[in-house]
């Protein structure tokens, strides 16, 4: 196939095809992490902006190191070091660095649909890094690459996404590309981080973790994002972790060959055990690993399609 | 000389009356003198009388909009009394209400009074405004209602939220008994609305953004109902958008109390699934539903018990709305398409024939205000619209004159052209 998007907003849009074709891309990026000399030439002479509104680390280093390894120049934007603060909007903010010829943007916001905003108001590539609750799809990618790689394919898998998921990107991402490639999946939390007619996704929903834990391939347990729970939506942490903790007691009734995800930053203790992380189950670094690789791909793909449109 | 207006050959459509018949219309000093077929003009030419004639078009009593927000004082470059008014009587509005969510709050009878006079050097439509209900619509403190209402105020709302406190609710609704005066209120339970910015549902799931429940509505509206059992003052339940709504002020009206009610043509006409591309112009509160809610509504009107449409026009700047959907404001600017919304939304699927729409349109929303208007009766003020029914155009929001462009209607191509409108006898609009 041929790769035309110039954006990678989401997941939910791609076909399994498109998928697939990003992470066979990355398939061959993730070598050239292994090598001696670390860097490639694609994108030589672009310029990518890590423009992020909401703190992060793992993803925007990941980014920067992705578009370091494929030689481009990389401006770093946070909230704290620029004039966002004083009022500026989002859109004179984007305008203002395209301004100074910047090629790709990567965006992460907290408002959901913010970097299908700005795709349509400025002329460079913009990659999604996470749009409030809306979508996170390199992390969605780098979820399937990681099964994927172990597995060997995400078809038949049954597969279950666990705690907040009302207020979070990557599980929307995650369902998006994992249904595409035909897993399974259940999400698993509390009726009250449900999001609205979760029942008109294409999952299952259970508010029983001790239920489906025997039942599933893989696990990816969310972070319990503190800044986004309004009110009260459960009584107390150990009420919740009784009920959706990933503990070691847990993990015995589960496939000897489970698969143990999560998104980071490990909120220890309490949607995991330290013990479940740490374990032989885990890939919670070959994730971080395998994100290098899927950015590289995805850097790389947006700027081809890009460069064919001027063509 | 006297001055005088004579409308020859139009349908002429006055509920009020149940008159629809093709027949004229003379105006004189500014008041309907008479209403018969065949009025002579007796071949009087001078600049104090005109003939319009009226073949093929509508001749209704002055459309009335009971729901508008003409920003001033405070957000005079969204909006001002004077370009709100331009766009209302080329709407074919002869009447509209402000609401009192300015800069400062419309609170006392000195602000009352300032709505009126800008209005009076605009010299467009008439323009009402309605008071807060309460202090800085803060639902906590008791606005003045009563010097508002001397000083001509049409009725109390916090419009733009609703009064969450029961017993504010409950005391602003026993101190309106004193006066002849419509409660009307935003319903919206804020706690359950939380920080939503679009319907709660399938659709703000995947575009991940917060959503307001119909229960926001139906909590504050229920209750409301429960409190005017108790006090039995006049209760208009502003722009409903769900079916639950639709089902409580059915019951409510069945069990006899004193409750009106309008629906905003977005309503009739839009879902949230129109939010999908996060368009911002389809950002308003209360937000677009999904298509069951818009049949009940549409069924509500069909089954009578929609007192007024209002448009809820909501003007905002382009650059306020050029923001993520999260952070945009609330509103859609539609007074100046209106009628050909509504009758797109209503008499083309055959819900309402010409003079139950001009009903909805006149007659009932001044009943609803307690205003002396919306009819072609004889003696009364002569306000009056023509209405070309059947000649199609295109919205073109560059051509509004109301200062916002906010309006996600852009584009569409609607019937029901205004030709004029009259306003105290005297022509302020013509195509």
């Amino acid at each position: 196939m041929k790769w035309h998007r110039k954006h990678l907003l989401g997941l939910r849009e791609l076909s399994a095809e498109e998928i697939g074709y990003i992470l066979d891309t990355a398939v061959g990026f993730e070598q050239v992490s292994t090598r001696s000399v670390k860097k490639a030439p694609p994108l030589r002479g672009k310029v990518v902006v890590n423009l992020f509104f909401e703190d992060s680390t793992r993803t925007r280093n990941s980014f920067a190191l992705a578009a370091n390894r494929l030689s481009a120049d990389i401006i770093e934007f946070t909230k704290k070091s620029s004039s966002v603060s004083k009022g500026e909007t989002l859109l004179d903010t984007a305008r203002n660095l395209e301004a100074m010829g910047i090629d790709i943007v990567v965006v992460r916001h907290n408002a959901g649909g913010a970097s299908r905003f700005l795709s349509r108001n400025i002329k460079a590539c913009v990659i999604n890094a996470g749009d409030g609750f809306c979508e996170h799809p390199t992390q969605g990618l780098l979820d399937v690459y990681t099964i994927r790689k172990i597995k060997g394919t995400l078809d038949g898998l049954k597969i279950a996404i666990v705690g907040d998921v009302a207020h979070s990107r990557v599980a929307r991402s995650d369902m998006w590309a994992m249904t595409k490639l035909g897993a399974e999946v259940t999400f698993v939390g509390p009726p009250t981080l449900m999001p609205a007619q979760a029942e008109r996704l294409p999952v299952k929903v259970s508010y029983c973790l001790d239920e489906v834990v025997e039942k599933v391939d893989v696990i990816n347990m969310l972070r319990i994002q503190f800044e986004r729970l309004g009110g009260n939506p459960f009584p107390s942490i150990r009420e919740y972790s009784h009920y959706f903790g990933l503990t070691a007691e847990r993990m015995k009734r589960a496939k000897g060959d489970i698969l143990v995800m999560h998104p980071g930053p490990i909120n220890r203790g309490l949607e995991i055990e330290s013990e479940v992380a740490d374990g032989r189950n885990s890939v919670i670094l070959e994730q971080v690993t395998n994100g290098l690789a899927v950015r590289m791909a995805v850097l790389f793909l947006v700027n081809q399609a890009a460069a064919q449109r001027i063509d | 000389m006297n001055s005088g207006l004579l409308i020859k050959n139009g349908r002429v459509i006055d509920p009020a009356n149940g008159l629809d018949q093709k027949c004229d219309v003379s105006i004189v000093e500014g008041i309907i003198a008479e209403v018969r077929e065949k009025i002579a003009d007796r071949g009087r030419r001078d600049c104090n009388f005109a003939v319009i004639d009226a073949s093929g078009k509508l001749v209704v009593p002055g459309l009335i909009d009971i729901h508008v927000h003409f920003r001033e004082p405070g957000d005079e470059e969204e909006e001002t009394i004077a370009s709100g008014s331009a766009a209302a009587v080329a709407a074919g509005f002869t009447s509209v209400v402000c609401m009192p969510n300015t800069s400062p709050v419309i609170q006392n009878e000195t602000d009352v009074e300032y709505v009126h006079r800008k209005a009076r050097q605009a010299r467009k439509s008439h323009v009402y405004t309605m008071g807060a209900i309460t202090k800085g619509l803060e639902g906590i403190e008791l606005a003045e209602m009563g010097f508002m209402a001397q000083a001509g105020a049409v009725g109390f709302t916090d419009d733009g939220r609703g009064v969450q406190d029961p017993a504010v609710m409950l005391r602003a609704l026993k101190y309106a008994t004193m006066f002849d005066v419509v409660i009307a209120q935003h319903c919206q339970d804020d706690r359950i609305a939380g920080k939503g910015v679009m319907n709660a549902g399938y659709q703000s799931t995947i575009l991940g953004l917060p959503g307001i429940d119909p229960l926001a509505e139906e909590a504050i509206l229920w209750r409301d109902i429960q409190l005017i059992k108790k006090t039995k003052v006049r209760y208009h339940a502003q722009h409903i958008s769900t079916a639950g709504a639709v089902e409580l002020i059915r019951a409510a009206k069945n069990d006899g109390l004193p409750m009106t009610c309008e629906v905003a043509p977005h309503h009739l006409l839009l879902t949230e699934e129109c939010c999908d591309e996060y368009d911002t112009n389809f950002k308003v509160n209360p937000p677009l539903r999904g298509q069951k809610d818009v049949d009940a509504l549409r069924q509500a009107v069909a089954d009578g018990l929609v007192d007024a449409l209002a448009s809820d026009h909501a003007p905002h700047l382009q650059s306020e709305k050029e923001l993520e959907f999260l952070a945009a404001p609330f509103g859609i600017a539609s007074l100046e398409c209106a009628l050909g919304l509504y009758i797109k939304a209503l008499i083309k699927p055959g819900i309402l024939d010409w003079p139950g729409l001009i009903h909805l349109m006149t007659e009932k929303p001044a009943k609803v205000i307690g205003i002396d208007k919306g009819t072609l009766g004889i003696g009364k003020r002569a306000d009056v619209t023509v209405i070309d029914p059947e000649t199609e155009y295109k919205i073109d929001v560059d051509k509004f004159r109301s200062k916002s462009r906010n309006c996600p209607y852009h584009g569409w191509t609607v019937k029901g052209k205004v030709e004029k409108t009259i306003v105290g006898g005297e022509i302020r609009f013509e195509a």
